[in-house]
């Protein structure tokens, strides 16, 4: 992601990193669902917490961040208060959502991967949401939207807006 | 008997407003004192007549499709509860066309039942192939898997009997299914439809698969972009738990088989077997180098199957059915049914389940109605991201494993993208490149600094920089992909950008003479 990495950790990263890690370390392979975890309790992944589940898990902190990285979906820093991710595969590229792309950074003033200044929005690409015979498409804070034309993305706008 | 309404919460369906019309409904029934039940299903597939409400009435189900919220009042009005016409009327739901063409082994009750509820399953044919199972051999039940003739639909066309048999074979003290919902091709929806509309079936096929070869533990490995999805997998599962189906005596025998959801995390790569292993063990999800064959040594070193979700999804009807039953339908070495997924610029998108056969144009022309612009087909893309971009005239290939592969093309995991003629299949041919470099693992050179290279390259040839020898260019580096790429993701990224270079010529010229032409 695209946020400074300048976020500052809350006081408590501590205890309630270990929180998430005492509930999750029973699993088998527990990383990913730990990582899941710190970012439903913080919003991102506080690189504050990586060395605690390294020690937890007995792997390095540099195999800790490796894995953290790695996937898109785990963030650096909060994101705004709405994330909308609008759907720039094939399929959706075929019913014109590079079009709907485009506008809709126009509309929001950000780019893809950045959020807006006042904190309301995250833009997010995502290659495919599974709504291949209803794009353009996208999920606005895990709610899908099909067939998205200027009206649709007009409420979009007023809906992150308010 | 109270009237029942069925209103689906399939992701497309909500995407298009099902909550809204479900709400207008209740509260219709609220304001006119009139009593039904309203059950929220999956989708049948039809997703351009989505949402789509249907009511139980003495005569059977009548249809309602595209319905808004804004018609609810007047559906009352004409006689909803008794299946009176309106203008979003269809009938009978198995009377549509588009429903009616098709063969649904896998998909049978997707749509039709509530998916979280166990005796619904159970009386529309649940758990018969579990049973049969139960009573069989573990090699038994490999056989008649094998026997099906049924193929690995997540793309590589596998036969999953043959793989069962490996990990059967394997000697090790824990053995492990996992299933691979990590659905990332654009095009297609066939595995969010099925665990959004049929979740047990998937849990009902992978205890077949445990119990066939010895396995104890299930993963489902499902995609972060499919919220709904992951969600009804997980109460599905501790329904499944409390109905005995999972747990330490499956249906009361002596066999034990629970499986766990576990969700990615927004990486393409990981819809790659070995790689997913990886990210199931916690950590990077980079492709491992075969062999070992996950057969032999897959998650945490041990013998594991792993399967996509309609492969896993189609082994209870076979179970059930036999092998003999499945293994009629289809053509050559395509046994059984697909779900074909008809996407993009497309007039009837949605789910279609056939046997093997049908042709291209039959499917995008016929069944899918041409494009939803009414402009003429220029291409369509099948099986994903990696799969080739077909033109028009090779729309007599029958929708078969290797008639595909004859025409330098591949089925993959079914999805069919319809462009129509405003596509630039430079455009098409540059973003295959740019997603491979998005998404690459990065471990192999031809992957990781192929793709970037192929997008500058790309770029050149539209920037019209010497455009023969970028292009001579852009086939050497396919080449290398093609055959020097550890997983899928480098080795198939070639097939797009070659087809649409093989096939659409006229887009790659140079742009002025390109601009003189139009």
């Amino acid at each position: 992601m695209l946020q400074p990495a300048s976020t500052q950790a809350p006081a408590d990263v501590a205890p309630r990193t270990a929180a998430v890690v005492d509930a999750l370390r029973g699993l088998e392979g527990p990383l990913l669902p730990i990582l899941h975890g710190l970012q439903e309790e913080f919003g991102y992944v506080p690189q504050e917490s990586l060395p605690i589940v390294a020690r937890a898990l007995n792997i390095s902190n540099a195999e800790a961040h490796g894995v953290a990285s790695f996937y898109h979906d785990y963030r650096k820093a909060p994101a705004g208060r709405h994330v909308l991710k609008i759907c720039r595969a094939e399929a959706c590229q075929s019913m014109g959502s590079e079009t709907i792309a485009a506008r809709m950074e126009q509309l929001l003033g950000i780019r893809f991967g950045e959020t807006s200044r006042d904190g309301a929005v995250t833009l997010e690409a995502v290659y495919c949401l599974g709504l291949c015979a209803c794009g353009p498409s996208a999920m606005l804070d895990g709610r899908p939207i099909g067939r998205l034309d200027e009206e649709a993305i007009g409420e979009i706008v007023t809906a992150v807006r308010q | 008997m109270i009237p029942v309404i069925y209103i689906p919460d399939d992701a497309a369906a909500l995407a298009l407003g099902a909550d809204k019309v479900a709400e207008a409904v209740a509260a219709e029934l609220k304001s006119r004192r009139k009593e039904a039940r309203i059950v929220r299903t999956g989708s049948r597939g039809a997703v351009f007549l989505e949402p789509m409400v249907e009511v139980q009435t003495a005569k059977g189900r009548v249809a309602y499709g595209k319905v808004k919220a804004s018609d609810v009042r007047s559906m009352f009005d004409a006689g909803l509860l008794t299946g009176g016409h309106h203008k979003r009327w269809l009938g009978a739901p198995d009377k549509i066309p588009f429903l009616a063409r098709q063969t649904r082994l896998t998909f049978a009750r997707c749509g039709v039942i509530d998916p979280l509820s166990i005796d619904a399953y159970r009386m529309h044919g649940g758990l018969a192939g579990l049973r049969k199972a139960l009573a069989m051999t573990p090699a038994e039940v490999v056989k008649t898997v094998t026997d099906s003739g049924l193929r690995g639909r997540g793309g590589a066309g596998f036969p999953t009997g043959i793989k069962w048999n490996t990990v059967l074979n394997a000697v090790a003290d824990r053995k492990y299914i996992v299933c691979n919902a990590d659905e990332g091709d654009s095009a297609t929806f066939a595995d969010r439809m099925i665990m959004e509309g049929d979740p047990f079936v998937l849990i009902e096929g992978m205890a077949i698969a445990g119990i066939a070869t010895g396995a104890t533990k299930g993963f489902v490995y499902i995609r972060s972009e499919y919220p709904h999805a992951v969600s009804k997998m997980q109460r599905a599962v501790e329904l499944a738990r409390k109905a005995g189906v999972l747990g330490a005596t499956v249906l009361g025998s002596p066999n034990a088989f629970d499986m766990e959801v576990r969700v990615g995390a927004g990486a393409y790569v990981c819809g790659e077997e070995t790689s997913l292993l990886n990210s199931l063990e916690g950590k990077r999800g980079v492709v491992r180098a075969k062999p070992p064959l996950p057969a032999i040594q897959g998650l945490f070193g041990k013998p594991t199957v792993i399967n996509n979700v309609i492969s896993l999804a189609s082994v209870p009807v076979i179970l059930d059915k036999g092998a003999a039953f499945y293994k009629d339908f289809g053509i050559g070495r395509s046994r059984g049914t697909i779900p074909i997924q008809i996407a993009g610029n497309v007039k009837h998108g949605g789910l279609f389940e056939a046997a093997f056969g049908m042709t291209l144009g039959e499917i995008v022309n016929e069944i899918g109605g041409g494009t939803a612009s009414g402009r003429p087909v220029k291409a369509c893309q099948v099986g994903g991201p990696l799969g080739a971009y077909f033109p028009t005239s090779l729309f007599d290939t029958p929708f078969d494993y290797e008639a595909f592969a004859a025409k330098d093309g591949l089925i993959g995991h079914a999805g069919i993208t319809v462009f129509d003629d405003t596509a630039d299949m430079l455009k098409q041919a540059r973003f295959a490149m740019e997603f491979c470099a998005i998404e690459s693992c990065g471990k192999c050179t031809p992957c990781r600094i192929g793709s970037t290279r192929g997008v500058e390259t790309i770029d050149r040839i539209a920037a019209n920089i010497e455009p023969e020898k970028n292009l001579a260019l852009v086939t050497d580096l396919c080449n290398t992909m093609k055959f020097g790429s550890l997983c899928a993701l480098g080795g198939f990224t070639p097939y797009p950008v070659m087809s649409a270079i093989t096939h659409f010529g006229e887009d790659f010229r140079p742009r002025p003479m390109r601009e003189a032409a139009e």
